[in-house]
């Protein structure tokens, strides 16, 4: 089927093509080309460069999309903003908003032009998770701090943010796995994430592309249980007692608050 | 080979007009080369509608099942969750070995990261019927599944279309990646040339468009088959 296939190593043979990624995956070859490694160590530098990527991409996404989902949140206002960027940002397919960014920017780095895509990709999660996470409060809670003399910005920093950090690390979530997945593509602008192994088939074999596909689902659950965990443990204890009563219809406003739901 | 498509496309002739040569975005170019966009759109449509149809079927045996035993909901959660984590273009690949190239390992994987959406949409439609009503339908002598098919999917249908309206745009998005599984769609024609502005332009805005369209007829048809929510959404 491929040249790599007289490398296989005997213990993981019986596997066949996934026998063989794992091999590429914990140790390098030589490229199907010829000349240079690939595969095991080889894999690090795009390992690095998909996770400067993604934390790059999500620090910019955080800082542009809480303050303006809290800030909507708090004054109620801007429902319909908050619920028209997430719907219009679901329908931008994340290859044409690279795509864009490197057409239209072409003396910008690709690296950057790559990241601030990713950062558009997610806002809209955060935003919409931060405005929702907001609105949920109870009205009662935000009273009781506006009657003890709390000024809006307290009422922000101390109420309404704790209060709402669980949905606001559910967004942080969806946006962080989609991040990871679509830097993926990255290598079809230059930029050499894991997915470099995907796209340059003819470099890394079947072997390698099958390889860092595994790397990056993996990567994916990652970061996705690892969030899953600190979002459980910035939940306040308050909602974490009256969980499942303060859930509301995760479609109305066609969020997706990314929540495992156990069977009442 | 996807890369030596690249190495073929990337440095297309581009002469002729100076827009297309000083790179802007030219209607006389994309008029005389609309034609060449039109398979990969309907491939793209093909791709999602096939997609969302066998991932709306799978969801509605899912959430059936887990109606009628409600211990189930919690791992059909967890496993469809998996699938939504994974990233599609490792699906892709991860399914090379299995179903190779084409529209089948494509549409795999698109089907996979709708389930959960769908699934978690279905279910929450069942939990909003308000138990009068079930307990009316009972107490009219309704069986469970006169009950289910009469009282309880009707109720759950606003939920049940916003999934269906999240799946589609979601999976129009998703499509543009299909190329790099062999099943083409719009994100082909768009990595054919994407250094030059009008092609990212109309290939990117027709999946866009496709999107809307897409979502506005699902609107439109939630609003048909569920009437009474008219009243109440004022």
């Amino acid at each position: 089927m491929d040249s790599g296939g007289g490398r296989m190593s005997t213990t993981l043979a019986f596997l066949g093509d996934f026998g063989d990624a794992f091999d590429y995956i914990f140790n390098s070859r030589e490229s199907q080309a010829g000349g240079a490694r690939v595969g095991g160590t080889e894999l690090l530098p795009l390992l690095w460069t998909h996770l400067k990527v993604t934390a790059l991409a999500m620090a910019i996404a955080i800082a542009i999309s809480l303050p303006i989902g809290l800030a909507l949140g708090h004054t109620g206002r801007g429902a319909f903003a908050a619920i028209s960027i997430s719907n219009t940002g679901r329908a931008v397919p994340s290859v044409a908003l690279i795509a864009f960014f490197v057409a239209f920017f072409p003396s910008t780095p690709e690296f950057w032009n790559v990241t601030v895509a990713l950062a558009l990709l997610a806002i809209p999660p955060i935003l919409t998770n931060a405005y929702v996470g907001v609105r949920q409060v109870s009205r009662d809670a935000v009273d009781a701090a506006r009657g003890m003399g709390m000024s809006g910005t307290q009422i922000v920093r101390s109420v309404e943010f704790p209060l709402a950090l669980p949905l606001i690390f559910g967004g942080i979530r969806t946006s962080t796995v989609n991040v990871i997945a679509t830097a993926t593509i990255a290598p079809l602008v230059g930029v050499l994430t894991l997915g470099d192994p995907i796209i340059s088939g003819s470099v890394h074999g079947r072997a390698g592309q099958i390889g860092a596909s595994i790397v990056v689902a993996a990567l994916a659950i990652a970061a996705e249980v690892i969030l899953a965990a600190v979002q459980r443990a910035v939940t306040p204890t308050g909602i974490k007692l009256e969980r499942g009563g303060a859930v509301g219809s995760p479609s109305r406003l066609g969020t997706l608050k990314r929540r495992i739901q156990t069977a009442p | 080979m996807i890369e030596l498509v690249f190495a073929q496309l990337q440095r297309r002739d581009r002469s002729g007009a100076d827009c297309v040569a000083d790179n802007g975005i030219c209607p006389d170019w994309i008029a005389d080369n609309f034609d060449r966009y039109v398979t990969p759109f309907w491939e793209h449509v093909y791709l999602t509608l096939v997609s969302v149809a066998i991932g709306f079927a799978i969801a509605f045996g899912l959430a059936l099942l887990a109606h009628r035993w409600r211990w189930l909901a919690s791992p059909i959660t967890q496993v469809t969750g998996i699938f939504y984590t994974l990233p599609s273009v490792a699906v892709f690949f991860l399914l090379l070995p299995l179903t190779g190239r084409g529209n089948t390992t494509a549409i795999i994987a698109l089907v996979a990261y709708t389930l959960l959406i769908l699934f978690r949409n279905f279910m929450a439609g069942f939990e909003n019927v308000p138990a009068e009503a079930r307990d009316a339908g009972r107490g009219m002598g309704l069986t469970e599944r006169q009950l289910l098919w009469g009282v309880e999917l009707p109720l759950a249908l606003p939920e049940i279309m916003a999934g269906l309206r999240i799946a589609v745009t979601t999976t129009v998005g998703l499509a543009s990646l299909a190329f790099l599984a062999g099943a083409g769609g719009l994100g082909e024609a768009l990595f054919d040339d994407i250094n030059f502005r009008s092609n990212v332009l109309v290939a990117g805005g027709l999946a866009i468009g496709l999107a809307v369209v897409l979502d506005l007829l699902i609107l439109g048809l939630q609003k048909a088959v569920t009437p009474w929510t008219r009243a109440a959404a004022a």
